[in-house]
C-alpha cells in the first residue's frame, strides 16, 4: 500500500466519507503533500465512493487546492489594487531574484512556489503575502529576502 | 482637519465583561427569553446585514423560525474576500466570543442545534486561536444545559464562496457555484435545510443588541442605517486600519478624517461597490440610504490612474467568476478587452457606451451578485473618469 493510500484512508477515517467531508480531506492532503496528485484524487474518490471526476471537479474550483506540482512553501503575493499601489511589483521582483524563478514556477529543489493571489485581507498593511498559511505584511524587498533566507534554512 | 461630524463608536470592539467561570452571562439571560421576543428586538433594532447586501436580520430570522423542519442550521459567513475588506479579520481576532454568542442567540430563535463558521482559507492562521475560544464557549454553553454546537470550516481561496449559496455548495463538498434563488437559504440552505447565514459583524451586533437593549442600540445611526459599522480603510490614507463609525456619515467627513488631503476618489464597498469622485463627497451618505458598504473604503489620490484601478478590478472579477453563467463568464472578458482597446485607440470612445450597455445586461442576467455588481464599479469609474479611460 502506498503512502498516499494510507494518508487518504487516515484522513477519511478522521473527517468522514460523506460529501461534506471532501473539502477538509482535500485541504489536509494539500497540507501534507503540497498539492493534489492524480493518485491522491483517485484514492479520495475510492474512499468516498464517488468518481475521480467529482473529486477533480471540486478540487479544480479552488485556488488553494492545487492540482499542479507545488513546492513545500507556496508563496502567494497579494495582487489587489491596494497592493499594486503600495509596491507589489518590487516585492515580486525581489522574490523572483532571490528564488531565481518567475511567478507561477517552483524552485528546482521543490522548496518554493511563487504565485500571485487576489486580496488576502491585509489591505491596511500592503504589500503582503502568504507563505502557506502564514501572512507577512508591510513588506519591503529587504524584508522579503530575509524571510526567504529564513525559510530556506528550515 | 474638521472631523467633528464623524462619530467613533465602540459597540463591536468594546469590552465584553467576562466572568471567571461564566464567560457568557448573556447566553443564560437570552435562552430564558421567548425566541419571538428576541426576534422582535432584532426587527425593532433595524439591524441590516453587515456583509454588504443589507437584508434586515430580524426578518431573515423570522422566516427561518417559521420553517417547520426539525433540522436547521446557522452559518457565520467569514469568507471576507472583497478587495479592500479586512474588518472581519479584526473582529475574528479581537472579539470572537461575541460572534459565537450571536450565533447561539440565533440558534435559540430559530431552534437550530448546529452552527458553522465558514472561515476563508486566507485566515487559516487564526484557526488555533479561534478553536481555543470556541472550546471555552462550548464549555460555558454546556454549563447552562443548552444544546448548541459550532464547527469552524475552512474555505480554499474562492471569492465567489462569499455568496451565500456558493458557500453552502462549498460546505457540501462541491464546486462553489451559486444556486438559483428562490428558494432562499432560510427555506433551503445547507443540506437543503432551513439555514440562517449572516456576516461575522451581524452576529456581533445581535449579541450587542441583547446586551445593550434596543433603545440604546437605535441611538446610533439613521432611520435607514441603524447602529455602527466597522470600516476597512486602505489606500492613500495616513491612517489605514479598522475603524468603527456611526452609520449615515457624509463621505466628505470621512475623507476629512482619513484622506491624505489629495483624495480624488473613494471606492465604497470594494471592487463590487461604487467609486465616488471628489465632486460627490459632500452629497454622498455612507449607509443604506446612500452608498452602502460591507466596510471596504479604498482611497485614491490624484497620482492614481483610475484606468489601472478599473483594470485591476476587472482582472479580479474575470478570475473569480465561477464560469457557470454566460453573462459573467464572457462579460468580464469582454470588458477587459474592451477597455484595453479604447485605451490603445483601436476602438473609439463611443465603444465605452457599448461596454456600459454590456454591464447593464450583466446586472440583469448574471446569476449571482458577482456578475451583477461588476456594473457598479464599471459604471461609476467609466462615467466619472472617462478622460482617464481614453488616453
Amino acid at each position: 500500500m502506498t503512502e498516499t493510500h494510507e494518508l487518504v484512508k487516515q484522513l477519511a477515517d478522521k473527517y468522514g466519507r460523506d460529501r461534506a467531508s471532501l473539502m477538509p480531506v482535500l485541504q489536509a492532503v494539500v497540507e501534507k503533500q503540497n498539492y493534489l496528485t492524480e493518485e491522491a484524487m483517485n484514492e479520495i474518490a475510492d474512499q468516498f465512493g464517488i468518481s475521480a471526476a467529482q473529486v477533480f471537479g471540486t478540487a479544480s474550483f479552488y485556488s488553494f487546492l492545487d492540482t499542479e506540482a507545488r513546492g513545500k512553501y507556496v508563496i502567494r503575493v497579494c495582487k489587489s489594487i491596494i497592493a499594486e499601489m503600495k509596491g507589489k511589483k518590487a516585492i515580486i521582483k525581489a522574490l523572483e531574484n532571490v528564488l531565481k524563478i518567475s511567478v507561477g514556477q517552483t524552485t528546482p529543489d521543490k522548496k518554493f512556489t511563487l504565485l500571485e493571489t487576489n486580496d488576502i485581507g491585509w489591505s491596511d498593511q500592503e504589500p503582503s503575502m502568504l507563505i502557506n498559511e502564514t501572512p507577512f505584511t508591510n513588506l519591503t524587498p529587504e524584508k522579503v529576502i530575509n524571510i526567504i533566507n529564513e525559510y530556506s534554512s528550515k | 482637519m474638521n472631523s467633528n461630524n464623524l462619530k467613533k463608536t465602540d459597540v463591536i470592539f468594546g469590552i465584553w465583561p467576562c466572568m471567571e467561570d461564566n464567560k457568557y452571562p448573556i447566553l443564560e439571560a437570552v435562552i430564558n427569553r421567548n425566541p419571538d421576543d428576541i426576534i422582535k428586538d432584532i426587527i425593532n433594532s433595524g439591524l441590516k446585514g453587515r456583509g454588504g447586501a443589507g437584508f434586515p436580520t430580524g426578518l431573515k430570522w423570522k422566516f427561518a423560525a417559521s420553517q417547520t423542519e426539525s433540522e436547521k442550521y446557522i452559518i457565520c459567513n467569514a469568507d471576507e474576500g472583497e478587495p479592500g475588506t479586512f474588518k472581519d479579520r479584526e473582529i475574528l481576532l479581537k472579539v470572537p466570543e461575541k460572534i459565537f454568542a450571536g450565533m447561539a442567540i440565533c440558534s435559540h430563535c430559530i431552534k437550530a442545534k448546529k452552527g458553522f463558521v465558514y472561515l476563508r482559507g486566507e485566515y487559516k492562521f487564526m484557526l488555533p486561536q479561534l478553536n481555543k475560544v470556541l472550546e471555552s464557549f462550548h464549555e460555558s454553553i454546556r454549563k447552562t444545559g443548552y444544546d448548541f454546537e459550532i464547527k469552524i470550516l475552512l474555505g480554499s481561496g474562492a471569492y465567489v464562496c462569499g455568496e451565500e449559496t456558493s458557500l453552502m455548495e462549498s460546505m457540501e463538498g462541491k464546486r462553489g457555484e451559486p444556486r438559483n434563488k428562490p428558494p432562499f437559504p432560510v427555506v433551503e440552505g445547507f443540506n437543503n435545510k432551513p439555514t440562517v447565514i449572516n456576516n461575522v459583524e451581524t452576529f456581533v451586533n445581535v449579541a450587542m443588541i441583547q446586551k445593550l437593549g434596543v433603545a440604546e442600540f437605535v441611538k446610533l445611526g439613521t432611520d435607514d442605517s441603524r447602529g455602527s459599522k466597522v470600516f476597512s480603510v486602505s489606500g492613500d490614507t495616513p491612517k489605514p486600519g479598522v475603524f468603527e463609525l456611526e452609520l449615515g456619515m457624509k463621505l466628505s467627513d470621512f475623507v476629512a478624517e482619513y484622506g491624505d488631503g489629495d483624495t480624488k476618489a473613494v471606492q465604497v464597498g470594494g471592487a463590487s461597490g461604487f467609486c465616488v469622485p471628489r465632486k460627490r463627497f459632500e452629497d454622498t451618505i455612507i449607509g443604506f440610504e446612500g452608498v452602502p458598504t460591507g466596510g471596504s473604503m479604498m482611497l485614491f489620490n490624484s497620482t492614481r490612474s483610475m484606468y489601472n484601478v478599473l483594470s485591476n478590478y476587472l482582472d479580479f472579477f474575470a478570475e473569480e467568476s465561477c464560469g457557470q453563467c454566460t453573462p459573467c463568464r464572457v462579460g468580464c472578458q469582454q470588458l477587459i478587452q474592451g477597455i484595453k482597446a479604447v485605451k490603445k485607440g483601436s476602438k473609439n470612445e463611443d465603444y465605452l457606451d457599448s461596454l456600459l450597455k454590456l454591464t447593464e445586461s450583466m446586472k440583469i442576467t448574471a446569476k449571482c451578485g458577482l456578475g451583477q455588481s461588476v456594473a457598479n464599479s464599471f459604471y461609476s469609474i467609466v462615467t466619472n473618469f472617462k478622460e482617464e479611460m481614453i488616453y
